[in-house]
């Protein structure tokens, strides 16, 4: 088995006000337990906007600090999921079913080096 | 005692070109690793044309290509095995067994086009990796008919093989439910590659008649592997009908000939006839599709002697059919020229007048064609001053600019 990170773009600021978070969450939730009870689930979560981000870098030993995010942009991480998956196609069926449930956000697919798969 | 040998680097070459992608499949699907498998295919080719030039062809070369590139990986995994390498000793575990002659015969050939073709990977990268992979072509081959610096389209290939590695793309048929719309983008790139050739989008020349050629390989090589699909069945059948009128369409100077003023007696019979049998096939079928319907067009064509007998009624009732099952401006247009031949250049018009096709030449040399018809020489010189200027192909460029001056004249 092969590990697949799922990263979930979303456009910066408050979400559209006719969304219904509540059904939204409802679905990634339900999903989850799909990809638990088929044994594909690693780890998952979302994360607080992006103007929260903290950059650190580190030159000549000093380190560095600034307020993030590290990528200019009008769209960032959101969360992620990382799913055990027997190839490629079966980690995409993964992803088409979290951006169906995330519409008409963007998921990006991405393969582990095989040493982290444990 | 020793034998005089006929068989030179030529006869070498072909069977190169025939088996390399059998050979590259079987070794794919048993090693998992594609720059392996064509490492050491490429290896049993180089110890091949010395030992055959001298001892005659074997009598299966693709199982001496297949049997002689195995060992070599064996060998080489053996040894990186020794040196204590865990990945190179799993896969030399798995590569290990006797190779069956099941295996040898068997043809992996389609999982490889699948793998080859598969949408996470740009079309770009899916068209080079079908010629490399399937068609035997060398990556300094794929870069010139493409137009690329040999080193881009090494990078191409490189980074897609590694993407295939690394993500873990599959070597597998897809599932039925998949299939239609996987199939379409296997379908697409051998028309493409097709395509390219026959109307090659940049540089001077109007055909690239290696690039024809191994598209209509490829087309064979899906029918052999798909027999019972239709629409690859039509896309053989309407790379072969396009084919036929190759030669007929570039005059003696290089200058592009239209269908209706080509010398119908050069168009290649032989294509003709297979391209049309096929086309009667899928008739037979009754699960009409895109590549099917464009080939019956091509068909009608060719049944006529000379142009005033084309069965223009027959060719749009086929485009009507065309635009129901696969709207797209494009098809729309042709469309247009078919409906101005039975309803004449004004009803056309009204259809290509609504056609959002503005950055597309044909839709502006058209246009101008049936304002020409229409008698309308100014409007018509204006049309064929925008196409020129969109065409990129040079030949086209002087076809259209020929066209342009002969309004001049008129007036």
């Amino acid at each position: 088995m092969k590990q697949y990170l799922l990263s979930i773009y979303q456009p910066d600021g408050p979400p559209p006000a006719d969304l219904d978070l509540t059904a939204i969450m409802r679905d990634v939730h339900a999903l989850r337990d799909d990809m638990k009870s088929a044994g594909a689930w690693v780890f998952s979560g979302g994360l607080h906007p992006a103007s929260t981000a903290t950059v650190v870098q580190v030159k000549d030993g000093e380190s560095l600090i600034t307020d993030g995010p590290f990528t200019e942009g009008k769209e960032h991480l959101g969360g992620f999921t990382i799913v055990k998956a027997a190839d490629l196609d079966a980690a995409l069926e993964w992803a088409r079913k979290l951006a169906t449930v995330l519409t008409p956000l963007s998921i990006e697919v991405r393969p582990f080096h095989d040493e982290s798969t444990h | 005692m020793s034998q005089e040998s006929n068989v030179s680097t030529a006869d070498t070459e072909r069977v190169f070109r025939e088996e390399y992608g059998r050979a590259v499949a079987v070794l794919v699907r048993r090693f998992g690793d594609i720059d392996v498998a064509e490492e050491a295919v490429q290896d049993a080719f180089a110890t091949a044309v010395q030992r055959w030039t001298s001892d005659g062809l074997p009598p299966s070369p693709a199982g001496w290509i297949i049997t002689t590139a195995r060992n070599r990986i064996i060998d080489r995994l053996r040894r990186e095995a020794s040196r204590d390498d865990r990945h190179a000793q799993a896969t030399w575990m798995r590569g290990r067994d006797e190779l069956d002659e099941e295996e040898i015969v068997s043809d992996e050939r389609l999982r490889l086009i699948f793998t080859c073709c598969h949408p996470a990977l740009a079309l770009t990268s899916q068209v080079a990796l079908t010629l490399r992979l399937l068609g035997g072509l060398t990556t300094e081959e794929i870069a010139r008919a493409f137009l690329v610096p040999e080193a881009t389209m090494a990078q191409r290939l490189g980074r897609a093989k590694g993407k295939i590695r690394d993500a873990r793309i599959p070597y597998r048929v897809p599932q039925a439910a998949d299939l239609p719309a996987r199939l379409r983008a296997v379908l697409a790139v051998v028309y493409l590659v097709f395509n390219e050739g026959y109307t090659a989008s940049s540089g001077e020349r109007l055909v690239r008649e290696d690039l024809c050629a191994e598209a209509i390989r490829l087309g064979r090589q899906l029918r052999e592997l798909m027999p019972d699909e239709p629409e690859v069945m039509g896309l053989l059948a309407l790379m072969l009908l396009i084919e036929s009128r190759r030669t007929a369409r570039v005059s003696v100077g290089g200058d592009l000939v239209l269908l209706v003023h080509q010398d119908r007696s050069r168009w290649n019979r032989a294509l003709i006839r297979e391209g049309q049998a096929l086309v009667r096939r899928c008739l037979a079928r009754r699960e009409p599709g895109p590549y099917q319907l464009q080939a019956a067009i091509n068909a009608v064509h060719s049944d006529a002697a000379t142009a005033v007998e084309t069965d223009w009624s027959q060719i749009l009732t086929l485009y009507n059919q065309l635009l129901a099952i696969a709207p797209s401006p494009i098809v729309a247009l042709n469309r247009a020229v078919a409906v101005a031949e039975v309803d004449g250049p004004l009803t056309a018009l009204g259809l290509v007048d609504d056609l959002d096709l503005d950055r597309y030449y044909l839709f502006h040399a058209i246009r101008a064609d049936l304002l020409q018809r229409l008698g309308r020489m100014t409007e018509a010189a204006g049309a064929f001053d925008v196409a020129i200027s969109r065409a990129e192909n040079a030949a086209e460029r002087a076809f259209l600019r020929s066209r342009r001056s002969g309004i001049d004249v008129a007036n």
